[in-house]
């Protein structure tokens, strides 16, 4: 078990090329962390720097209290879970699970026992004779976290480790994984570009785009207030509706619809507004915004409606029973709209959020 | 096997016009002299030509009773298993260094491949003169430590010689095989192996070399072929199979017996002997290596 600071680090792979810049990040034993981005966002460079099996070229990286910047990766206390597993083909299960314990010279009754616990943990008992190639996707992947769990580490690294299996392993996996950490109290990290992945597994989030971090939060903390324009179309299906608006004092003017914020003006002039999916709503009469049905997609438990207010695309989910019609009026709480900086893409933080933040608290009743 | 689409042709004299040029020179320079030497194996002709007798196994019988062609027997088994180690170990260590490197790999991949470009002669030549008694670099290093260096007299001396010389030759070859082989195991099984607390000379005996080995059986074969049947000019540029036939491999024999001994039946024999030694080594890499070393 163990904490890891990571303090102002960076990559710049040789001819310059820069995969990650000034990464902070203090993570509290026992925290299953999860690093989510779009691929070339530096994710994997940044775990793989605390694998050790790149090297650091910036800032300083601890594991518990030591610096580990020039430490081996077999000296970290670490164990990684590769993507493609990275089973030694030519070895048995049992001999798999073992090869980490010979090397580090443990005595042959320890490696035994360990062995069984983690093949029974992982139910594997059965398969500890065969080979990886006479195993399914589902299986590798137990024996991969059964070589991790044997060691005993302090921290887990997992590098995209679900990517391989189909649709339904994945959800069970993914179960298994966070029982498995919930059970051992592992301080765990974890890379992925599927952001449900990161959402259900995740105590904190860290969300990346360009080498650098965009923002760090528990999952419905950065569902609710996503901090830049990238998280918010990041995390979350369908994606946040991001749409350019007007900001007139009080008033806000998408398209040709005008949206009473009451009271509350977050800019003046061009911002981009987004909006959840789910917080929109059919309306009747002549309330809210006209919105021309453009096609849907039926989810079962859900219609996603895709379609225009004026010339911005906007999708709505709707219950699975709903009416749709051509063209249909929605509105939207004004307290739900998440409004952004229309330069840089920062979220503007409205003083109801800032309080909150300022609490740390149970969320406040919207004004 | 695989699931390949086919290609079907109507026109039923196509596929053989297509394959006929290498069908062609497969029985000129292949088929036809070796049933030529099957025949002759079994023939006697008299010393001017005028008739030839058929004498069944006659020449296979006395090879076996032969002592110098059982020397020959063993002497051809040290040769080529001498070779084969001396030029995989070698090709492997090379492989081994150049796959840590990245950026100058292609220089040393580059240099390291030209002894292969060599002809079997002029390396055999480049050898004789190294290790020349009188003139040579490496005999007067030797004679510092000694050494008395002589292959003109010595036979253990001359094996040597032919061995570096042939292996020197192959190194190249071997060499490519296996850092294409290294260069294909996964990055992340290293990295992995890392992790799991394996220094990179554990990691090569441990994960490299396992994975390697239907790389390694494959060069096994190919060495052992080579340094049995294409060795022919090494030694005839370097010790002629001498001093007292302690180099006379049984393909320097073939040549030496049949077209300068003239004994034409004899010659045939052994070269059909050879012949089958080389269809069993490809019988064994076909049927066996390639299906069993896989891990």
């Amino acid at each position: 078990m163990a904490s890891i600071d990571v303090e102002k680090v960076g990559k710049i792979y040789t001819g310059g090329v820069r995969a990650v810049t000034d990464i902070n990040l203090e993570i509290k034993d026992g925290e299953f962390i999860v690093l989510v981005g779009p691929s070339g966002c530096g994710k994997s460079t940044l775990l793989r720097m605390l694998a050790g099996l790149e090297t650091i070229s910036e800032g300083q990286v601890k594991i518990g209290s030591r610096v580990v910047n020039r430490v081996e990766p077999a000296d970290r206390d670490i164990a990684m879970v590769f993507q493609n597993y990275a089973l030694y083909p030519h070895m048995t299960v049992r001999q798999n699970l073992e090869y980490g314990l010979k090397n580090r010279k443990t005595p042959k009754a320890e490696i035994d026992a360990r062995v069984t616990e983690a093949a029974r943990m992982l139910e594997i008992t059965q398969y500890l004779d065969r080979k990886p190639r006479a195993l399914s996707g589902g299986q590798r992947q137990r024996v991969a976290m059964g070589r991790a769990i044997v060691r005993k580490p302090s921290v887990f690294l997992f590098d995209e480790p679900l990517s391989n299996l189909d649709a339904k392993l994945r959800v069970s996996m993914r179960g298994e994984i966070k029982r498995l950490q919930r059970r051992l109290g592992t301080t765990s990290i974890y890379v992925t570009h599927d952001q449900l992945e990161a959402m259900t597994l995740a105590d904190r989030l860290v969300v990346l785009n360009g080498g650098q971090i965009e923002q760090v939060g528990s999952p419905l903390d950065v569902y609710h207030t996503p901090a830049s324009t990238f998280v918010a179309s990041f995390i979350g299906s369908p994606a946040m509706n991001l749409v350019k608006a007007e900001c007139q004092g009080d008033r806000l003017a998408i398209g040709p619809a005008m949206i009473s914020l009451n009271g509350y003006a977050p800019a003046s002039g061009t911002v981009t507004v987004g909006i959840r999916a789910e917080d929109l709503r059919v309306v009747s009469g002549e309330e809210g915004m006209p919105f021309v049905v453009e096609y849907v997609e039926e989810l079962g438990s859900q219609r996603l409606v895709h379609g225009l207010v004026g010339d911005q695309a906007l999708t709505i989910a709707l219950s699975g029973e709903s009416e749709i019609s051509g063209t249909m009026r929605i509105a939207v709480d004004p307290a739900r709209l998440h409004f952004f900086s229309a330069d840089d893409g920062k979220r503007i933080v409205s003083a109801n959020e800032a309080a909150r933040a300022a609490a740390a608290s149970s969320p406040a009743p919207v004004a | 096997m695989m699931d390949t689409k086919r290609t079907t042709f109507n026109n039923k004299l196509l596929p053989y016009l297509l394959l006929a040029p290498q069908l062609i020179i497969t029985l000129v320079f292949f088929i036809w002299p070796a049933a030529q030497a099957v025949k002759s194996s079994v023939e006697r002709e008299d010393p001017f030509g005028f008739s030839t007798v058929f004498v069944g196994l006659t020449h296979y019988k006395r090879l076996f009773a032969d002592p110098s062609y059982l020397d020959s027997l063993l002497r051809t088994g040290v040769f080529a298993v001498a070779v084969t180690l001396l030029s995989m170990g070698l090709g492997l260590a090379f492989a081994a260094a150049v796959d840590r490197l990245t950026r100058t790999s292609r220089i040393y991949t580059t240099l390291l491949v030209w002894p292969y470009a060599v002809a079997p002669v002029i390396a055999g030549v480049l050898w004789f003169f190294l290790f020349n008694t009188s003139t040579g670099i490496l005999p007067f290093f030797l004679s510092q430590f000694g050494i008395n260096w002589n292959h003109d007299l010595n036979g253990t001396h001359a094996m040597i010689l032919i061995i570096i010389a042939a292996a020197w030759k192959q190194v190249s070859y071997n060499f490519l095989f296996f850092l294409a082989g290294l260069q294909s195991v996964p990055h992340a099984l290293m990295e992995a192996g890392a992790i799991d607390g394996a220094g990179p000379v554990k990691r090569f005996f441990t994960i490299a070399l396992p994975l390697l080995s239907p790389t390694t059986f494959f060069l096994f074969i190919i060495n052992v072929n080579y340094a049995m049947f294409d060795t022919f000019p090494i030694v005839d540029a370097t010790t002629n199979g001498g001093p007292a036939q302690s180099t006379n491999i049984m393909v320097y024999k073939v040549y030496q017996d049949g077209f300068l001994g003239l004994n034409l039946g004899s010659s045939s024999a052994q070269s059909v002997l050879l012949m089958l030694i080389v269809m069993v080594l490809t019988f064994v890499q076909f049927r066996y290596v390639e299906r069993r070393v896989q891990y």
